[in-house]
């Protein structure tokens, strides 16, 4: 039992390692400055793996995107607990050990975690999950009770 | 000590950077006797997206990405839609004519072998 209750995050609020990146990018346009050139992505080295997430609604699922490159598909876990989807894993380095040495590492291995709380609730026994040029795609097909549903207006 | 690859930022800048945006995609360099390996991540890029050249003694890689369509509403988006460039400048030492690259699960990988000359060589001693 943990001391701070544990709030589950909003799927809107969720703040992204990956913008100090992308604002990195966005500064270097703008300024072309030489000292903000170095290395790339120092943030996420510092912060571990945040892969990018994207989450879509429609009628019948909700569909979650992430930018997963270079991984095995055994090493990708996705679970779904009380409306909570996770989706976790370990990127392992692939060239270690044959007398190379890195003269640059930017490209992040090891462990993440990322969770995301669903805005309906789904079924979790139809969840079908694709893999496909390193963008993990997640499809979560609602619950019954959570789909729209027209309701006829019967004039007697 | 070499660095295979010397970024290059400010290739493109003359006019051509304006007319698109990329971002650029996080990279590793390794390095053995044989050569560099250059790994570049770029989720959502293919073969058929993929676009490499060397000019001027300059490796440009360029992948657009072709993401999954997805009929819905957005509710939350982390991902860019840009595409991706990177400009690296080759060390001398690198056969140019040699480099070979793949795609792989959203990771090129580029293999750049070193001239035979710039090899390390053992002399027996007669």
């Amino acid at each position: 039992m943990s001391l701070i209750r544990y709030k589950t995050p909003s799927p809107v609020m969720w703040p992204s390692l990956n913008r100090w990146a992308s604002l990195r990018d966005d500064l270097d346009t703008l300024l072309e400055l030489p000292f903000l050139t170095g290395d790339a992505r120092q943030a996420q080295l510092f912060t571990g793996w945040t892969p990018a997430l994207d989450l879509y609604q429609n009628n019948d699922n909700v569909v979650a995107v992430l930018e997963l490159p270079g991984m095995r598909k055994e090493d990708i876990e996705i679970s779904l607990h009380d409306g909570m989807l996770t989706i976790g894993g370990e990127r392992k380095s692939q060239t270690e050990g044959n007398g190379e040495s890195a003269t640059r590492t930017e490209r992040f291995t090891g462990k993440f975690r990322r969770s995301i709380t669903l805005p309906t609730r789904v079924d979790a026994n139809k969840v079908n999950a694709t893999y496909k040029d390193g963008i993990l795609t997640i499809t979560l097909p609602k619950a019954e009770e959570a789909k729209p549903k027209q309701i006829q207006v019967n004039v007697s | 000590m070499n660095t295979l690859v010397r970024e290059n930022r400010s290739s493109g800048a003359n006019g051509e950077r304006a007319a698109e945006q990329f971002i650029t995609p996080p990279a590793t360099v390794l390095e053995n006797a044989d050569g560099y390996t250059l790994e570049v991540e770029m989720p959502g890029v293919n073969k058929e997206t993929l676009e490499m050249w060397v000019e001027n003694n300059e490796l440009t890689i360029v992948g657009r990405r072709s993401m999954p369509a997805i009929d819905g509403t957005l509710l939350h988006r982390e991902s860019r839609l840009e595409n991706f460039r990177r400009t690296f400048e080759l060390d001398p030492t690198i056969d140019a004519e040699k480099i070979s690259a793949k795609i792989e699960h959203g990771v090129v990988s580029l293999t750049l072998p070193k001239a035979e000359q710039v090899k390390p060589r053992k002399i027996t001693v007669a």
